[in-house]
């Protein structure tokens, strides 16, 4: 099967699978469990697909990703609930503040030449100060967090039917899809490779590394940003940890890790093995550790054994074929 | 194309540099040589905008690239290649030499056909797919060579490419090189394989101390008493006279 049809039916696959559980018509039974686990795996997939156009194609790699996140969560929150913006201005608005301060985050440290550990650790610190200020300033409510009205109209990006949300998380998962797909067809995606294998090759070639550094921070961030809408109005609560805890950094990373560092589908597949595991550890037991440590057992053995992930592993197995 | 004036660099209390003036006209092939720890190495650094000159001036293709950034320099068309290889290790050969073709183009059709032209140009052509840490030393030198190339270069920095090849290698690489000037490149180049400095270089300049001590013809590099000096120690060119 051709790479175009494997993605065609795929799409497909995706398009139908909600219809198996919606409502009164459901073809196979009504659950709407079912269709939210899809979205789940979706969303997640598009989160790490966020961290993996920064940490997977360019090798810049983020411990605190959820920075962005957080930051267009409380954006488009606080301009609708604070400021009667409707939320889908405010998406836009979150989505360009989360690509402001991904420019912002990588002028400062890429300038002075910060990479590797050092920009992990940097990002992780943004992340968390960050937390802190929500939690110490006013606008944010502190806290308390803020509390989104229910207001269930398409107009109000708010949704009664849980099939919605899916296919909003479709979208986004498949708009990331086509950017890291553009990442393998382009200059600007070429040039982040470049810089990821060799610094000092590709500054002689004649590439901006600062600039071209800076403006995948600003994609990246717009991206995880733009999620951050997305969960705010499904669940329509966020408070810091929510929107900047550093577990929701770890899963964009592991995400992105497990099923395939700057690999276009990697973040999908990551996100398909990461829900599915989640899920089977609730199904299985009660203990709540469980599925966190499975998670790590996980990348460790990815981390050792499987350093392109599970893409990895299905492109080593056709060429063996 | 290239003049240096007065270029010095120091690290700290070392001074890599003093004052290094050096010309390099247009269409030529000029060689830079000298002892090990001489600054040929901090000098290609220097002019290729990896290291700011802590003084003196430089002037490539009628303008003033002092002090600016290597992006900008390899821009205006100075590219160095390095002595350590360095390719882009995880990438196929096809997309190393596509990084620079994207210099000169962002349509990625263009980019990959010149890139392709390069590559095969260099004898790279039976390789495009493999990735480059699976090249040999002699495959990494001239993938160095090909991506550097594929910028569209007017003045190529090429710091000893011929390191650690076999004579039959050697032959061949001082052929592509010939070929590269041949075509409308300059070229200014550091090696330590005399042989190739002989038959390639028309000019050949000297440096040791970080000074450039002598400038010349290859013969009349060969047979200077400073050079021989600055190679084997005081006195040796007296001794060797009288031997």
């Amino acid at each position: 099967m051709s790479a175009r049809a494997a993605t065609a039916a795929l799409l497909a696959a995706a398009l139908v699978y909600p219809l198996l559980f919606f409502g009164d018509g459901a073809w196979l039974v009504r659950s709407n469990y079912a269709i939210d686990v899809g979205m789940l795996a979706l969303f997640a997939a598009f989160l790490g697909q966020s961290w993996n156009v920064a940490g997977g194609f360019a090798g810049l790699t983020s411990f605190g990703h959820v920075l962005f996140f957080g930051t267009g969560a409380y954006c488009s929150t606080i301009l609708h609930v604070g400021h009667g913006v409707n939320p889908w201005f405010g998406w836009v608005a979150a989505t360009t503040a989360g690509a402001a301060l991904g420019a912002a985050v990588g002028h400062l440290t890429f300038r002075v030449g910060l990479r590797g550990s050092y920009f992990a650790l940097i990002t992780l610190a943004f992340a968390e100060t960050f937390r802190v200020l929500a939690n110490s300033v006013g606008f944010t409510r502190g806290g308390l967090g803020i509390l989104i009205p229910l207001d269930q109209r398409a107009a109000a990006l708010q949704f009664h039917d849980p099939i919605w949300f899916y296919y909003l998380a479709l979208a986004l998962c498949a708009s990331g899809l086509a950017i890291a797909w553009w990442l393998t067809r382009s200059r600007f995606g070429t040039y982040l490779a470049a810089i990821r294998e060799n610094e000092d090759a590709a500054r002689a070639l004649g590439i901006d590394v600062v600039r071209q550094k800076v403006r995948c921070l600003a994609l990246s961030g717009a991206m995880a940003a733009a999620g951050g809408t997305f969960y705010a109005q499904k669940y329509l609560y966020i408070d810091p940890s929510i929107a900047f805890g550093v577990d929701r950094s770890v899963e964009m990373l592991l995400v992105a890790m497990i099923g395939g560092a700057g690999t276009v589908f990697g973040p999908l597949v990551g996100a398909g093995a990461v829900v599915a595991l989640g899920e089977a550890t609730r199904a299985l037991s009660d203990a709540r550790g469980l599925g966190l440590i499975l998670y790590g057992l996980l990348l460790v053995a990815i981390v050792g054994f499987l350093p392109n992930g599970l893409v990895g592993l299905v492109r080593a197995a056709r060429r063996d074929a | 194309m290239l003049e240096a004036r007065g270029v010095t660099k120091s690290f700290g209390g070392l001074l890599a540099l003093d004052g290094a003036t050096l010309t390099v006209s247009d269409g030529a092939i000029v060689a830079l040589i000298g002892p090990n720890g001489a600054g040929k190495t901090t000098l290609f650094a220097t002019l290729a905008g990896f290291l700011e000159p802590d003084s003196g001036t430089i002037g490539f293709a009628g303008g003033d690239v002092t002090g600016l950034p290597p992006h900008a320099i390899a821009e205006r068309g100075m590219v160095r290649t390095f002595q350590i290889t360095q390719p882009f290790a995880r990438l196929s050969v096809l997309e190393n030499v596509v990084v620079g073709a994207y210099l000169r183009t962002p349509h990625r059709g263009e980019a990959m056909e010149r890139a392709a032209a390069v590559a095969r140009r260099l004898g790279l052509g039976d390789r495009l797919n493999a990735t480059a840490a699976s090249l040999t030393v002699a495959g990494r030198k001239r993938l160095e060579l090909a991506r550097a190339l594929a910028t569209r270069p007017k003045l190529l920095l090429l710091d000893e490419v011929m390191a650690g090849l076999n004579p039959t290698e050697i032959g061949e690489i001082v052929a592509i090189v010939r070929r590269i000037r041949d075509d409308g490149v300059t070229i200014f180049l550091i090696e330590h394989v005399m042989q190739a400095v002989m038959s390639l270089a028309e000019r050949v300049h000297v440096i040791a101390g970080g000074r450039i001590i002598a400038e010349g013809t290859p013969a009349a590099i060969a047979s200077d008493a400073a050079v021989v000096e600055a190679y084997l120690g005081r006195g040796a060119a007296r001794r060797m006279l009288h031997a």
